[in-house]
């Protein structure tokens, strides 16, 4: 009985300790971090994370400030929750109206335009509503609804799904259940969505550029000036959320914005594309 | 890409992965393990003398405690993450401690979905034994809370199971490291939400890929339980 009860105890004990041993090393890494990197957390759009943009641009800044960015890609909706919660020391994002209403709120204090690229209408190959020779977005639009083709949306209050609903509204088109399909998702599980239903889709270019599951779907519709998709860098207010990372935020910031910031988003390019151009003022 | 070409491009991706050692991948899956097994740990060391007690002792609201148990061993994993957000996110209770999106974060999230698990299927398996030994073991004078680690220990090999289940569950989950951990690239970036990435990004070969590796690693886990317990098993003759 006895032997049973110190058995069962030594078995304990050795939990315990394995899960101090895993304690202490996370506390040590975590101490470790706060001694020798300096990071900020960035909220942004999938877009941004997902055409691998981040992957060439953080290397470049953290070489020039010694400053980490640990970017959270979400849509833009969510990625203004996250400012609003305090949760995000910066932001870069791309719905230019929500971004002034964020700074009107008292949220942020400043933002920046950074760079832009264009969204594209994609569907199937055969183009059921033929928008192939549309003579404008709201043509395109009008005539996906007059032929009621599926319509796959992301639904999901991003910055994407903001302009698709805004391209609808000057279409002047109430689009109905029975054809679009709202997913509530992100740019990559909409795209495979419709690749599987043969629907057609609105994104932004790099995510399509990016985008390997294409199946039967192309790119139909693109050029207008309405379809601009312009992303922009947001300062957070210091008197709203004071515990944040301010000082490094800002060094992202201006980074963006300088020439160098600037030339690297430039140099970007995915299968022989350039993705997003820079257009700091 | 066609059914046959794309099971043939992700176990061809799975291969390589391992075999050039890739050391992101690695980083995703030391760091994966890292905090399934804290989580898995931290869970049991709470779950095991929880679930043993509720066997063992009948009081007013037990029932309730045991129905909530058994329920939220289906709280979905979104749910969860949203909730230990809320808390760690700065504008709640715990925002102070700056733990969101940090492995931490991911260890409390995976902790509140494997706990239910454990507590309830512990539960079950100790009332099991108690019912059989419950009158010999208070026969020798002890208490129940003393005969707690003995019936822990005599149901040990059940138990492996239970905890094995709860590993799995939080190697296994997406929805809650994504939201508490944010999918940081080199930070909090684990095999599910990796995963979930590629799919995204229509990656669907090295998705799948990264898929095979995950079930291959626990598997290992599975297996070595499994020797442990039956050479322990065979030990005992």
């Amino acid at each position: 009985m006895l032997r049973h009860l110190f058995a069962g105890t030594g078995l304990l004990l050795t939990l315990a300790g394995s899960a101090l041993a895993q304690d202490s090393a996370q506390d040590q890494s975590s101490s470790q971090d706060s001694q020798n990197e300096r990071f900020i957390i960035l909220a942004s759009t999938t877009s941004t994370e997902q055409s691998g943009l981040f992957d060439a641009l953080l290397p470049k800044f953290k070489e020039s400030s010694g400053i980490e960015v640990r970017v959270v890609a979400v849509g833009t909706g969510q990625a203004f929750e996250l400012g609003r919660r305090g949760d995000a020391d910066s932001l870069l994002v791309h719905d230019t109206a929500g971004e002034e209403t964020f700074v009107a709120e008292g949220y942020a204090s400043e933002r920046r335009d950074v760079m832009y690229n264009d969204f594209v209408l994609i569907g199937p190959a055969d183009d059921p509503a033929g928008i192939r020779d549309a003579g404008s977005a709201q043509e395109a639009f009008s005539r996906i609804a007059e032929a009621e083709a599926p319509f796959a949306s992301r639904g999901d209050d991003s910055g994407t799904h903001r302009a698709e609903q805004r391209q609808w509204q000057e279409a002047g088109v109430e689009a109905s259940v029975s054809w679009y399909r709202e997913l509530g998702s992100g740019m990559g599980p909409t795209l495979n969505t419709a690749a599987g239903m043969n629907a057609y889709v609105f994104a932004d270019r790099a995510t399509w550029i990016a985008f390997d599951n294409r199946q039967d779907l192309e790119l139909l519709y693109a050029g207008d000036e309405a379809l601009f998709n312009q992303y922009g860098s947001l300062l957070l207010s210091e008197e709203r959320h004071p515990h944040l990372k301010h000082d490094l935020a800002e060094q992202w910031h201006e980074w963006l914005l300088s020439e160098e910031g600037q030339q690297a988003i430039a140099d970007y390019e995915l299968k022989g594309q350039q993705l997003f151009f820079p257009n700091a003022d | 890409m066609a059914m046959p070409a794309l099971i043939e491009n992700a176990l061809a991706n799975a291969l390589t992965l391992v075999i050039d050692l890739d050391p992101a991948l690695r980083d995703i899956v030391v760091l994966s393990l890292r905090i399934s097994l804290t989580a898995v740990v931290v869970a049991s060391l709470i779950a095991l003398p929880l679930g043993a007690a509720l066997a063992l002792w009948h009081f007013p609201g037990r029932g309730l405690i045991v129905v909530a148990l058994n329920a939220l061993m289906g709280l979905p994993p979104v749910v969860a993450g949203l909730t230990v957000y809320l808390l760690l996110s700065r504008a709640g209770p715990f925002g102070e401690l700056g733990l969101l999106f940090t492995p931490a974060a991911m260890v409390i999230a995976q902790v509140v979905l494997v706990l239910p698990i454990i507590a309830a299927l512990t539960r079950q398996q100790i009332e099991a034994l108690w019912a059989e030994y419950g009158e010999q073991l208070t026969s020798f004078g002890h208490g129940r809370l003393r005969a707690i680690p003995t019936l822990l220990w005599d149901a040990r090999f059940g138990l492996i199971t239970v905890i094995l289940a709860g590993f799995g569950r939080a190697s296994a989950e997406v929805g809650a490291v994504l939201i508490v951990g944010g999918n940081i690239d080199g930070v909090t970036r684990v095999m599910t939400t990796a995963i979930a990435l590629e799919t995204n990004k229509g990656n669907l070969a090295l998705a799948l890929g990264l898929g095979i590796v995950l079930l291959t690693l626990v598997a290992l886990v599975n297996a070595a339980a499994y020797l442990i317990g039956e050479s322990a098993r065979r030990r005992l003759g």
